[in-house]
């Protein structure tokens, strides 16, 4: 064996067990809930909790919303600035870059104080506001990865020359937008979903500081009170972001393809 | 002179301090296949882009059947036009492709289905209606995008240097068949191109612009015969542009570095004053000519071999001719250095528009 080769299996091996060292304690731990054996037990108590069931299908619900949301802003805003407004396009970079640089904290405070059930627009005063409010929060989280997987499948087809194509035959905007340009960024679209979906599915400083009956809350709160169920739960949330990971690839491998980009 | 159908009036079009295009002037017949030929920037695809409603002229009129068209968006000028790039929709097969604008048109299902049928019979890709664009060569994709442009019968098909993108072979076998599906239609048909070759073959009219401007419309036979200015002349086919001073303009004699020469007619410029004039390879020959010919003592400074014809350069004192004679295996081409006589027809010599001091 040549000694590159070596130390490349060295780093290779202690990456591996600096990864999934603390993965593997967590699920052997989260199987130890029956004393003197392993169980799925903690699994079991787990998803028989009417609130895990509650708390999950309400963020699953919400993910949902703010993917729609999201897309509807996203790929029409995306597109025209690349058809039309190409200047503004580090603008509005920078602007899709803001929530990864303001805290969600700050951004749920600005929230609480500008929509309270005081202010003009009370969208806390109600718990159907609370969940628009939320939803256009997580749109706001989320836009940073949905806009650049949006920009970067339309940076793979020729946006000015299709969407003419398609005028030129008759095509109003919305025809182009729904049957020419979304087909054709639709697994970059889902790549921002999926993203969107894993970080709202987790997302716990919003969703506590509104009080409204998410996921991450749950999470947190099982974590500060029980012993084998926060493990259990850790491990489902981990696999829920890798299945969301793995839809990504197995839907980029169906990517539509061009004359310039067959394979 | 048949019926005037597409009309650009006085068009011009400025993009911020630039104009990219200035005052054209151009009347199309029905049916007719007009060329805009010219250099990169020369204003063409920017033309074509009006009329195709992709841009707005700054000042003029576009008219088409008897409507202005100016103001109207492209899709609602029923318009065909084919791109560079074939700009197929990739998620969609080639039957997709061609159904497209009559799906938009609100077409029943079974007239489009016939039409698809039809449209793949006309461009022979029969057996390809359920393939992606990908799974096309390049010539096939074109051929598509004609095939989708041409589904909806338009009024008038726009082609932007569809076959610049396509290798020399696919191109002329393709723009043999443009031209037959075009006749076959009786489409009216604006095809830009910068490739000579092209519009010369394929057009019934070519506009040669340049700078934005029109510097000659007409027949194929017209521009590479009587290029009416010093740019049509160097852009189209291979023509020697030379200096010349005029003896007498009305009888259109004048003097080729020093020897006498004739224009087929008369010109107009005062005695003294140097003109240019062209001459094309293929009008000059080796030897004293006929009676009429016009003769020019000559040296030969270069011979090039290229096939079927042999070009020679010979040098009439500061000027060089290129002349083209047929590779025959009975005469020998001259050698470089030998004294020749070389003649032309009067009514080949062309005497170029403007002055040709500056």
């Amino acid at each position: 064996m040549k000694k590159g080769s070596l130390w490349a299996w060295i780093i290779f091996i202690l990456g591996s067990a600096y990864f999934f060292l603390p993965l593997i304690a967590t699920i052997e731990f989260s199987m130890r809930m029956k004393r003197g054996e392993y169980s799925f037990e903690a699994y079991r108590v787990v998803f028989g909790d009417e609130r895990f069931q509650a708390t999950f299908g309400y963020s699953i619900l919400i993910a949902v919303l703010t993917i729609i949301v999201g897309v509807l802003i996203v790929v029409p805003t995306a597109y025209w600035i690349r058809l039309k407004l190409p200047k503004l396009r580090p603008i509005v970079e920078f602007i899709t870059l803001l929530p990864l640089i303001i805290p969600a904290i700050v951004i749920v405070f600005g929230y609480l104080r500008m929509y309270n059930s005081s202010s003009w627009l009370p969208f806390t005063g109600s718990r159907l506001g609370t969940d628009f409010l939320l939803t256009f929060g997580y749109v706001a989280l989320a836009l940073p990865y949905m806009y650049r997987a949006v920009d970067t499948g339309l940076r793979t087809i020729d946006v000015q020359t299709l969407t003419e194509a398609a005028q030129i035959l008759g095509a109003k905007w919305p025809t182009i937008i729904a049957r020419v340009i979304l087909p054709n960024v639709l697994i970059a679209v889902l790549s921002g979903a999926f993203l969107t979906f894993a970080i709202v599915i987790g997302e716990f400083t919003m969703a506590s500081l509104l009080d409204r009956p998410a996921f991450g809350p749950y999470l947190q709160n099982i974590g500060a009170n029980r012993a084998y169920e926060p493990a259990a739960l850790a491990i489902i949330a981990f696999f829920i972001t890798w299945g969301c990971m793995a839809v990504i690839q197995i839907l980029s491998r169906y990517a539509p393809k061009s004359a310039s980009r067959p394979n | 002179m048949g019926e005037t159908f597409l009309t650009i009036e006085n068009v011009s079009k400025s993009f911020g301090a630039t104009t990219v295009v200035r005052n054209v002037d151009i009347a199309i017949e029905k049916g007719e296949f007009v060329s805009f030929l010219g250099p990169s920037g020369c204003g063409k695809t920017t033309t074509l882009r009006m009329v195709a409603g992709f841009e707005g002229p700054t000042t003029g009129r576009i008219v088409i059947d008897g409507k202005d068209v100016t103001n109207l968006k492209p899709n609602q000028r029923n318009i065909g036009m084919v791109f560079q790039s074939y700009a197929l929709f990739p998620n969609m097969t080639v039957a997709q492709n061609i159904a497209f604008g009559l799906k938009v048109a609100g077409a029943s299902s079974d007239a489009i289905t016939a039409r698809v049928k039809e449209m793949l019979g006309i461009i022979k890709l029969r057996e390809h209606g359920g393939r992606y664009p990908f799974q096309l060569s390049g010539g096939q994709q074109q051929r598509v995008a004609l095939a989708r442009a041409l589904a909806v019968k338009p009024s008038v098909l726009l082609l932007d240097e569809p076959l610049s993108a396509l290798d020399a072979k696919i191109r002329i076998s393709l723009r043999a068949e443009i031209r037959a599906i075009q006749r076959e239609l009786g489409i009216t048909t604006i095809y830009v191109t910068h490739d000579q070759e092209e519009a010369l073959s394929m057009s019934d009219r070519i506009v040669v612009m340049n700078e934005g401007r029109v510097e000659q419309i007409g027949t194929p036979l017209e521009i590479y015969n009587k290029p009416s200015s010093r740019f049509v002349a160097s852009f189209v086919g291979t023509l020697t542009v030379l200096p010349a001073k005029i003896v007498s303009a009305s009888k259109g004699t004048l003097t080729l570095d020093g020897q006498p020469i004739r224009a087929g007619k008369p010109f107009t410029g005062a005695a003294g004053k140097t003109v240019f004039v062209a001459l094309r390879p293929e009008a000059i020959a080796i030897g004293k000519g006929g009676a009429n010919a016009n003769r020019l003592d000559a040296k030969v400074a270069s011979v090039n071999f290229l096939g079927s014809i042999v070009r020679v350069k010979v040098r009439t004192g500061a000027q060089d001719i290129s002349l083209d004679m047929f590779n025959q295996s009975t005469t020998a081409p001259p050698k470089v250095g030998e004294k020749v006589t070389v003649n032309f027809n009067p009514d080949d010599l062309v005497v170029l528009d403007g002055p040709a001091e500056g």
